[in-house]
């Protein structure tokens, strides 16, 4: 689950890690109280989305004046900012994030993740920070760097040490910087967090640390200890569709195809939406109604797929494991006609008492297309999106 | 032979007396698994399908003499459950569970590193040896007693390369889901050294997907101490990256673990691989001739 950079700052600054000095705002007259508040010349006016990029998008803004501030804000609040790491969409600014700039003397790299190869929170680091480190860890590599921490040792000084020298700190630096990534290790393991980036993390004219920017990502797995945390969601910035399958607890991924799949398992729906492909068709999502495909879950994944447009047909790919697919094929029937469906439906129905879900399925009413394989589903589906 | 689990399997159910826990327990025992009873702290000394329960993994070992261990117990005290199990000594430990949170996983392999317990997921079918022992969620009737292993991180997608390896009569060896979670326990890397090792085993099925590394790991692995055929199929060339396909395991991160990267690497280390989730069994008749 991702927060709004004022969140991850609001957490940031509870771990010690110096954040600067800003708060979020909901209306343009709020952006000019917090101005007010902050004092100074000039402030920056952040737009908060969920997504990187913003800064190129036009989502950050200088202002020099209360006018200026109460303008920008009035603009940014209520419009949409799509960025280069957005997905694709627009995604709605609801509020904006008011902050006294810094002054900035150099700009680096630092995130914090699990690596999963080696089994160990991560931190990753480079003195190319406001860049994108995709291509920098492609272009340069030797300008990244990253260590390991010990699940048992935890966070130790010289790791930080190391890593600080390594971005051409000096020694007042560095000590400033160890302190940064001890807060950010500890915030990393208590907050179960995924991923924390700072891109960037700048040195000031003063010498000091700040982290200009922060994104924070919580292991969805975990929200059931941080309630705090899962109440942050937001879930405007979101896909409403797979908001809404999350609901119902289903896994839902729109995609820009044009046939419809609900599979059961994580895999196979992969598998599935692959098979779709290699067969010329075009994928309209992923979704796994789960291990039971009870009557209601069909249901819901079949409101959900139809509710794409330009969905021109479905592909249902049941691997019936302990669950009958006589049963299935009965919830099925039921969903189509409740949903009422008018796009072709392909039926794969594997497993025990697959021969008997069959049959339901060829006599009954509702018209529905039994496949007798998964390749002769996947031709079938494609077929029938090619004729709509 | 097979691998992990066989006739002398003497299993515990951890979590024994949940809906989970009663519903698959029952499935194994019919099936022929030994399971030996249950743990579920706090109601040692009942009865539960005429089996003892237990209130500790400990107490299970010492009156049971277990060896093996399947997880049922929900994710927010499953951890907990994978260690008590370890720390009773129990040799293989197959955890069911999904759900559980990395930071938790992170401690349990960091604990097993040093251990000579092997934990199984979680967030898996499970593991069954056709004919012999069922443990997990796998439906039994597809398996056939034969001669092909197979390793895979996606329960569905173990059900379709079990389905066509017994249709064409091939059957399986033993077949692990190693779980669809970024950190778990055995990799396919430790799964395809035991296959190599086993003499029911002649060829390996390997069902892969997108995120993580472990299947150019295990391509490296093939290429240099395989002798036996391995095909291979990776789910997940149509996923976009950033999103989380379902399991947690299943994301493509910054251009990384994509299904492309991983055919190639496998395809360079000579394994077989399929386009088609269809053909896996095909495949491995056509190489085994």
């Amino acid at each position: 689950m991702n927060v709004h950079e004022y969140q991850a700052k609001e957490i940031f600054a509870r771990f010690g890690v110096p954040a600067g000095e800003g708060k979020v705002a909901r209306s343009a007259d709020e952006a000019v109280r917090v101005a007010k508040e902050l004092g100074g010349e000039r402030w920056v006016v952040k737009a908060q989305v969920h997504a990187g990029g913003r800064g190129k998008a036009g989502g950050v803004k200088i202002c020099d004046s209360m006018d200026d501030v109460k303008k920008v804000a009035g603009e940014m609040i209520g419009a949409t900012l799509e960025t280069k790491q957005s997905g694709g969409v627009a995604l709605p600014i609801n509020s904006v994030y008011v902050e006294k700039p810094a002054d900035i003397e150099s700009e680096l790299y630092l995130s914090v993740l699990v690596d999963r190869a080696t089994r160990r929170v991560t931190f990753i680091a480079s003195p190319e920070g406001g860049m994108d480190i995709e291509e920098v860890a492609d272009k340069t590599p030797e300008r990244i760097t990253q260590i390991a921490i010990h699940p048992a040792a935890g966070f130790q000084a010289y790791q930080g040490r190391q890593l600080g020298f390594f971005l051409g700190l000096d020694k007042k630096q560095v000590g400033e910087f160890v302190k940064v990534m001890k807060g950010l290790y500890e915030m990393f393991v208590t907050t179960d967090a995924s991923l924390v980036e700072i891109n960037p993390l700048v040195t000031t004219k003063q010498g000091g640390l700040v982290a200009l920017d922060g994104k924070l990502n919580f292991d969805d797995n975990a929200l059931f200890r941080h309630k705090e945390f899962a109440d942050m969601r937001d879930v405007t910035q979101e896909n409403e569709r797979e908001a809404e399958a999350a609901e119902h607890d289903l896994n839902y991924i729109q995609l820009d195809g044009n046939i419809g799949c609900m599979v059961n398992g994580a895999g196979l729906a992969m598998g599935t939406m692959d098979l779709v492909k290699l067969h010329g068709g075009e994928p309209a999502n992923f979704l796994d109604v789960g291990g039971g495909a009870t009557t209601e879950r069909v249901t819901e994944a079949f409101k959900l797929i139809t509710a794409g447009e330009g969905v021109k047909a479905i592909l249902v790919n049941i691997f019936g494991g302990i669950v009958r697919c006589d049963l299935i094929a009965e919830g099925i029937i039921t969903a189509a006609k409740d949903v009422g469906i008018k796009v072709p439906v392909v039926v794969r129905l594997e497993g025990t008492n697959a021969e008997a879900g069959r049959k339901l399925l060829d006599e009954s009413d509702y018209e529905l297309i039994a496949a007798q394989d998964l390749t002769d589903a996947a031709r079938k589906v494609v077929a029938e999106a090619a004729k709509g | 032979m097979s691998i992990l689990v066989n006739n002398d399997t003497k299993l515990i159910v951890q979590g024994f007396t949940g809906s989970q826990g009663t519903f698959h327990s029952k499935q194994c025992i019919e099936y022929g698994t030994n399971i030996v009873g249950g743990v579920t702290p706090g109601r040692g000394g009942e009865t539960h399908l005429d089996l003892p329960v237990f209130n500790s993994c400990a107490d299970a070992v010492a009156e049971t003499g277990a060896n093996a261990t399947m997880i049922y117990v929900p994710a927010p005290f499953a951890a907990d459950a994978i260690l008590e199990a370890e720390a009773a000594g129990i040799k293989v430990i197959i955890c069911i569970t999904e759900h559980i949170p990395v930071m938790d996983m992170l401690k349990v392999r960091a604990v097993l590193e040093d251990s000579e317990s092997v934990l199984i997921g979680p967030n898996c079918p499970g593991v069954i040896t056709p004919g012999e022992c069922k443990i997990g969620i796998m439906p039994a009737h597809i398996h056939q007693k034969g001669k092909i292993g197979i390793v895979s991180r996606s329960g569905t997608l173990t059900y379709e390369a079990v389905f066509q390896t017994t249709n064409i009569g091939l059957g399986q060896s033993t077949c692990v889901g190693i779980g669809g979670d970024p950190i778990h326990g055995l990799d396919f890397t430790d799964v395809l050294e035991m296959f190599e090792n086993d003499p029911q085993t002649e060829g390996v099925v390997m069902v892969g997907e997108i995120g993580g590394t472990a299947e150019e790991e295990a391509a490296e692995y093939i290429q240099h101490h395989m002798k036996k055929p391995v095909v291979a199929y990776i789910a997940g060339v149509t996923a976009p990256p950033g999103k989380r396909m379902g399991h947690a395991g299943a994301i493509i991160s910054g251009g990384k673990g994509t299904a492309d990267d991983k055919f190639a690497a496998l395809e360079k280390a000579g394994v077989a691989t399929v386009r088609s989730t269809a053909e896996i069994g095909s495949k491995m008749q056509e190489i085994l001739g």
